[in-house]
């Protein structure tokens, strides 16, 4: 196998913390973050300009992925496609599982619900759609981060909130829980954010496998667990239903 | 009967779908395929009804392969299609004698002026519910028996055979001609009150009663089909929006819904009480299970809803995706006083007014994109409000929530303006694939594997409801402006226009 092009791989990781929580970086920060002189930094955000994937913000001088990037297609999904891609197996999947469904994506290092099938049973529910929850104790922060490295490094650096007795807080329990959920291609919290709730949740990806989302059900833990374990029938729902739309994602070229 | 699951066809405008739903109405597996559009000259429309049939079939066979049932695991199957669409074939070698001409097709304008004439627009409305437009079968059936050798003929002796879409199916599936009540509806061949063809009516369109099918309930069991789908009883039929509003379980006098895609058909369920409009909606036919009296329906039509949104995007190109409106439009809080009228071949219901052209009001140099999408979406919602006041006028009861369905409801930020401007909540059931849902619950009824109307009742379900949040004075306030937006598309055409 040829040797991978030093050049190339620089350029990408450029992309990838400017795709990082803080959206936008100077010349010091990404060659601080690099380790990297600013000459080698500045010329590979040069080349980066001059194709469109990059930009520099006139007004604070710092660099910021470019509107190119938008257009490449399966790097980029907003979630509005992503729920109106997803409405009919999310649907599906309230009524398998009867428990209410909600969609996310990674955004600002927190989980944003862009979809949420109420549980059908007519009893009064809100729309939670738009709404934020932390990456560490959900069922559907766990499937983002295992799919993603660099927004677990930039959780790294900070202090996990303690939501219940069950919220893992710890970075190294959270990195070997995490491990686990990419064996699996699950995840859950069972009381990890509202004691008495649990969540199963699985990764939705595109057509370049890339994980763009997840899906999953919430509910009180006696309905969704037995012994605090995820019911595996609800959990084989969750999963069908990310496979399915998963699918469509990837049928349809764009 | 062993089978668990019901298949629907929806036979729509652009494509044919078949979803599988099991005894709780849950969707199961789902196919489609789109087929071609043949535009032969502006304003005609036609499709080829045998790939329309291979498509049938093919997507029958597809979602059962997916999930891996067979043949045997159905009970039943019912037809939901496009309306209106106008197919003629060869009773004996089974072929079209011509494409189906789509509802779509204006062809017939000059058929439609010449009836008019002789007694103006609404000469048939008291007997079919319907004002003399393209649309409709009737003038679509004269046509082609004006225009292709030997068809009249043909047609007068019963060897060459009219058929909507379902007719169309159902025919090649059983060797049975016939149609359902809702569809017969849509002809404009037929009397509301008697639910038969009508000799006036024939005689006016000149369609020759030997080539027409047996009008049946919707629900019923027509037979089964032949090869490949061998003893599948068919056993529903109905036009797309009247499975949409079965779907929805709007089966009571006073309930209705709104299906939103390219086009968005608001329809109100009126009971046995056939309601003749005074504001430009049309009465039709909502449903008929066998055994069982006819329920009428009042419907009103907004011609441009989604394909506005199309328009953005494809004329525009302010956006990628029909999806991207959503985030384009929350760049703003709101559409910074501008309005869009979509009235791109005239205004529809309730205003009919083909003199009237889309008009953007209220520009200034500060409105971006982002309000001109916010106003694109706000104009969906405005249409629905003046047609749901058409129909709460015509109907003499207030529609107390709106539940909505179709592609559209996967915007949020539409169906929060939608609430916000009608003033009443917004539902969205489970299923938003109401069309399919309806004619799978009228087969599925039709064969007993649900017993009655309210087991269905129990599998409608809240999927999620979007309360009105604008304060009334703001929203009366903004709906000026947009009758004012309104006021300003009329009499754009002139009479030398080319």
């Amino acid at each position: 196998m040829p040797r991978p092009i030093q050049s190339i791989q620089r350029a990408a990781q450029v992309m990838h913390l400017l795709s990082g929580r803080a959206r936008r970086l100077s010349l010091a920060e990404l060659s601080a973050q690099m380790g990297l002189p600013k000459g080698t930094v500045f010329g590979i955000l040069r080349t980066l300009q001059q194709v469109g994937f990059v930009e520099k913000d006139p007004d604070s001088a710092k660099y910021q992925l470019g509107a190119a990037l938008l257009h490449l297609g399966s790097t980029y999904l907003d979630g509005n496609e992503l729920r109106s891609r997803a409405l009919n197996w999310a649907d599906s999947l309230a009524a398998r599982s009867t428990e209410s469904v909600r969609i996310g994506t990674l955004h600002d290092g927190r989980v944003l619900v862009v979809h949420h099938v109420f549980r059908p049973d007519d009893s009064y529910q809100v729309l939670q759609v738009g709404s934020l929850l932390p990456l560490h104790a959900t069922g559907m922060g766990k499937a983002l981060l295992a799919a993603n490295p660099y927004a677990l490094a930039e959780l790294a650096g900070e202090e996990l909130t303690r939501f219940t007795p069950c919220t893992i807080t710890d970075a190294k329990q959270l990195s070997a829980a995490l491990k686990e959920v990419k064996k699996r291609g699950w995840a859950a919290d069972v009381g990890e954010l509202v004691e008495g709730e649990a969540s199963v949740a699985a990764p939705i990806t595109d057509r370049s496998e890339r994980t763009v989302g997840a899906i999953a059900i919430s509910g009180p833990v006696e309905r969704l667990c037995d012994a605090e374990i995820p019911r595996s029938d609800l959990v084989a729902y969750v999963r069908e239903s990310a496979r399915a739309i998963s699918r469509d994602l990837g049928a349809i070229p764009w | 009967m062993t089978g668990a699951y019901v298949a629907s066809i929806d036979q729509g405008t652009a494509s044919s779908r078949c979803m599988l739903f099991d005894q709780r109405g849950r969707l199961v597996s789902m196919a489609q395929k789109e087929h071609r559009q043949l535009f032969p000259r502006p304003g005609w429309v036609e499709q080829d009804g045998e790939e329309i049939l291979g498509n049938v079939l093919e997507v029958v066979g597809d979602a059962l392969d997916k999930v891996g049932l067979k043949l045997a695991d159905l009970v039943a199957l019912g037809i939901a299609n496009q309306r209106e669409t106008t197919l003629v074939w060869d009773r004996h070698s089974g072929r079209p004698i011509y494409n189906a001409i789509s509802w779509q097709d204006t062809r017939t304008d000059k058929i439609v002026n010449l009836l008019a004439g002789e007694g103006g627009k609404d000469r048939f409305r008291a007997k079919t519910g319907l004002p003399l437009t393209t649309y409709f079968s009737g003038p679509k059936i004269q046509w082609i028996l004006d225009h292709v050798e030997g068809a009249r003929a043909g047609a007068e002796r019963g060897d060459v055979l009219f058929g909507t879409m379902d007719t169309w199916l159902i025919w090649k599936l059983t060797g049975r001609h016939v149609t359902d009540v809702t569809n017969a509806s849509r002809t404009m061949l037929m009397d509301l009150r008697s639910l038969e063809w009508d000799d006036e009516l024939l005689d006016a369109m000149r369609v020759p009663r030997a080539m027409l099918p047996e009008i049946h309930a919707s629900s019923e069991p027509y037979g089964e089909a032949s090869d490949p789908l061998r003893g599948l009883p068919v056993a529903a039929a109905l036009g797309d929006q009247q499975a949409a509003l079965f779907g929805q379980t709007c089966f009571a006098a006073g309930e209705g819904k709104c299906t939103y895609g390219t086009g968005s058909f608001l329809l109100l369920n009126t009971g046995p009480r056939l309601v003749e409009s005074t504001h430009g909606l049309l009465t039709t036919v909502g449903c008929r299970i066998a055994g069982e009296p006819a329920t009428y329906a009042l419907e009103g039509s907004i011609a441009v809803t989604g394909a506005l949104v199309q328009w953005l995007r494809d004329k525009l190109g302010l956006i990628s995706s029909a999806a991207e409106i959503e985030t384009l439009a929350r760049t703003v809080d709101d559409s910074g006083g501008v309005y869009v009228v979509p009235a791109f071949s005239g205004l529809f219901a309730p205003h009919w007014r083909s003199d009237a052209r889309g008009v953007i009001a209220g520009l200034t140099g500060y409105t971006t994109k982002g309000h001109l999408a916010r106003a694109v979406l706000e104009a969906t919602a405005w249409q629905t409000r003046e047609v749901l006041e058409a129909m709460n006028s015509d109907s003499g009861a207030v529609l107390q929530v709106l539940k909505a369905d179709g592609g559209m409801t996967a915007d949020n930020l539409m169906m929060q303006l939608l609430a916000d401007f009608i003033g009443v909540p917004v539902v969205r059931p489970i299923v938003a694939e109401t069309v399919s849902l309806g004619a799978a619950y009228a087969a599925g009824l039709a064969v007993g594997f649900w017993p009655d109307v309210e087991s269905l009742r129990a599998n409608w379900h809240r999927a999620a409801e979007w309360l009105p949040k604008l304060d009334p004075e703001d929203r009366e306030r903004r709906f000026r402006k947009w009758k004012k937006a309104v006021a300003r598309t009329l009499e754009w055409v002139d009479a030398d226009d080319e």
